[in-house]
């Protein structure tokens, strides 16, 4: 029998919160926002809060690989929740025995070393590192990760605002279906830097800019957690397009039945969703915004409520930052 | 709804090309570049995009646009505020939406593949952030424009459509990937029709990156010599309207030629050098080939990914004797980027339209940079114009982090 169902095998985040998805939905569930740092900014004299990941309880053993010694922190962000999604089935792909895609989500990327290479550069570009550049290229995080488990099937970085992530979904959903791959993780990522939150700060100066990522094992099954829909991305054009795009998203999903929970990504001014009776978690509110990367967690904390026997479905809201809105559905099979 | 998708067809149906676009620095539009990579012209020059005199090598394959942008739906204030890889995507959208008569629409997919989106409006961000005194004096222009899927909105509102939008970042690979990505989109029965394609433009930061690699050639891009020592950069975009035949026979359209196989592998063997043996490269042509169903001797040209490096030349030279086996001096190989450069995220969609440009003119382009040809090459590797018979071509694109990616095209007569 061809199952067509696609299901979350397994989640995985790291967050302001810790290194693991007990320490995200702990977080969450005190319904208090994580502590804010200040991050040093140059040539100015003021600091921007952030919200950082905090140092890893325990060394991790697999920074000990030699491709992973130096690579940036969205790269081990990336690494250490794409582990702890794939769980037992890691050993299955180094053996060969299971067939891994991955498609990697980010709208930032690697900004440390993006603006640490450019600054050598501007100094002297004589001097600026062949270490440091390839680490700046959107798609090395996805290929640490990749060499790591020893996986060559299809690999995917894309980019794009908040909504990628859930976009990427569905791009492994196509590549489960059509039997490229046997497993996929899905994985947003983000990293803090001065320059990402100096930019943030000319659009939005009360949001608190995060870093961490998120990451959703799926595979063919007919057990788990399943994607039940994914609705169209609305873009934003015209006039008022948030609010637009968000309306948009949320007929679609009223179509499919009224969730037991709704995952946003915030609420705004106008948001139609106001009136809705549910019960409805805004997870930024006490992470802070990592685009890509809160994009998965909010998919994440999702799936784990599922896990209830009280809850039948769960929406999943992303109001991109400047691109589009998007929604998703997830069900018990 | 994106997800669940529809039914999938019993069989895929074919996918063809009904427009294209592409600018490089031998010009705009298909008639200069087709004429351009027929006779083996180079583009190279000393760079003016910004200041490289401090740097190891100084050349590159710039494009020079028109002072103005083609009429789009675009005001002058939104045409002000692109940068030059908008700018050059925008001309190659341009061209290949009027190619393909396609009318303005709510539900057009949008594949796009690119390295470093509008990174030279990021350069300015970062240099004015620390600049004394301080100014946001247009920074937020900068913020918003620098980044992909603003670019790709750019574009969108200019052609007057809309629709999910997928930006592919694969490195190098990442044209390849999105023509490849959107071939898929439709052969499962998820859409009729795709945009799709890449751009990059030079920006100081990627050029000194491959400049500190010592990835660049001093001495001049030949890929495949035996004497070669490294890339030439260039920039550029390209763009194609695929759809599948059964629309473009109902529209009555020209086709250009057919998308008929696609493949995409990981090499995990290092960062930035790929496996010696070209084990990813191998993968990647041969899945396409059985995505194809065709065998390697009837592929006709090779547009190589032919960097001109040491270590990536030699790879995709052991990888593609071994595709070929005992059929390798059969087929002929070349790689464009002798003359325009490597185009990164645009790399791979420009050596897409020139396969078909070779497959409508039954023409090879050369890579007449090219000396001695490397003894590693078994197979008959093209350093002059030369006229030919040929029914199917095959692109190789392959990125840092090793993204691997094939396409392959079928004349259309």
């Amino acid at each position: 029998m061809v199952v067509s169902r696609i299901t979350i095998q397994g989640v995985g985040a790291v967050s302001p919160a810790g290194w693991s998805v007990a320490d995200l939905l702990q977080a969450v569930s005190l319904g208090t926002a994580l502590p804010v740092a200040p991050l040093e900014r140059p040539a100015r004299d003021f600091k921007l809060p952030v919200r950082r990941v905090p140092s890893p309880a325990s060394p991790q053993a697999w920074l000990r690989q030699p491709r992973l010694r130096r690579v940036s922190p969205i790269s081990r962000f990336a690494t250490a929740a794409a582990l702890e999604a794939l769980g037992a089935d890691a050993g299955l792909v180094g053996a060969g025995a299971l067939r891994l895609g991955i498609v990697y989500c980010v709208m930032a990327g690697c900004v440390n070393y993006s603006s640490r290479f450019y600054q050598e550069v501007l100094n002297n570009p004589a001097t600026a590192s062949p270490l440091v550049f390839p680490e700046t290229v959107f798609n090395a995080p996805a290929s640490h990760l990749a060499a790591l488990l020893g996986t060559t099937a299809v690999n995917y970085t894309q980019v794009g605002d908040d909504t990628a992530f859930v976009q990427g979904l569905a791009t492994a959903a196509g590549w489960l279906l059509e039997d490229r791959v046997d497993g996929c993780l899905v994985i947003g990522a983000e990293e803090c830097d001065w320059l990402t939150s100096d930019a943030m700060r000319l659009f939005a100066p009360e949001t608190v800019l995060a870093e961490g990522a998120g990451a959703i094992y799926l595979k063919r099954s007919a057990s788990g957690v399943a994607l039940e829909a994914i609705t169209d991305p609305q873009i934003y054009l015209g006039r008022d397009p948030r609010s637009a795009a968000i309306r948009a998203v949320q007929r679609e999903l009223e179509t499919l039945g009224a969730p037991t929970q709704l995952f946003d990504s915030g609420a705004a001014q106008g948001d139609p969703w106001q009136d809705w009776p549910g019960r409805r978690t805004s997870l930024r509110q006490f992470t802070g915004d990592a685009f890509c990367a809160a994009s998965a967690w909010q998919v994440v904390a999702a799936a784990e409520a599922l896990r209830k026997p009280s809850t039948a479905r769960v929406s999943v809201m992303v109001a991109g930052c400047n691109h589009a809105a998007i929604g998703l559905s997830l069900i018990r099979a | 709804m994106l997800f669940p998708f529809p039914p999938v067809p019993s069989e895929p149906p074919r996918v063809v090309v009904t427009g294209a676009g592409i600018v490089t620095a031998l010009g705009v539009g298909w008639t200069q570049n087709a004429e351009g990579f027929r006779s083996g012209r180079q583009a190279f020059r000393p760079v003016t995009a910004f200041d490289a005199g401090r740097q190891r090598v100084r050349q590159a394959a710039e494009v020079d646009l028109p002072a103005s942008l083609p009429p789009t739906r675009l005001t002058a204030r939104h045409e002000r505020r692109l940068d030059r890889a908008a700018r050059q995507l925008l001309w190659a959208g341009v061209e290949c939406w009027r190619q393909s008569g396609w009318e303005p629409t709510e539900n057009l997919p949008l594949v796009l593949g690119t390295t470093s989106g509008g990174m030279t409006l990021g350069e300015e961000f970062l240099k004015q952030a620390q600049a004394v005194p301080a100014s946001n004096r247009r920074q937020p222009t900068r913020v918003t424009h620098y980044q992909c899927q603003r670019q790709a909105m750019s574009l969108m509102e200019a052609l007057g459509f809309t629709g999910p939008l997928t930006i592919i970042a694969n490195a190098c690979a990442s044209g390849a990937n999105s023509i490849g990505h959107a071939f898929d989109l439709i052969r499962s029965g998820r859409t009729k029709r795709v945009l799709a394609g890449g751009f990059d433009g030079l920006s100081e930061l990627v050029f000194a990156g491959f400049n500190s690699l010592q990835a660049m050639s001093p001495t001049g891009c030949r890929p495949f010599s035996a004497d070669r020592d490294g890339l030439g950069l260039g920039e550029g975009a390209a763009l194609l309207a695929l759809e599948t035949l059964v629309s473009a026979n109902q529209r009555g359209a020209e086709i250009l030629g057919e998308l008929v196989g696609y493949g995409a592998a990981t090499d995990v063997h290092h960062l930035t050098q790929p496996h010696p043996e070209g084990e990813a490269a191998l993968q990647s042509m041969t899945e396409a080939c059985r995505v194809a169903r065709i065998a390697p001797e009837q592929v006709g040209y090779i547009n190589a990914h032919g960097t001109g490096t040491p270590l990536n030349d030699g790879a995709e030279a052991m990888a593609i004797n071994r595709w070929a086996g005992a059929t390798a001096p059969m087929i002929r190989v070349s790689s464009t980027k002798a003359s325009v450069g490597h185009l990164l995220g645009a790399a791979g969609s420009v050596e897409a339209v020139i396969c078909l440009m070779a497959l409508r003119g039954q023409w090879l382009p050369p890579s007449a940079t090219t000396r001695e040809i490397d003894p590693v090459c078994r197979f008959d590797f093209v350093t002059a114009p030369r006229e030919a018979k040929l029914d199917y071509a095959l692109t190789n694109s392959f990125g840092f982090g090793g993204a691997n990616a094939s396409l392959i095209f079928r004349r259309w007569s």
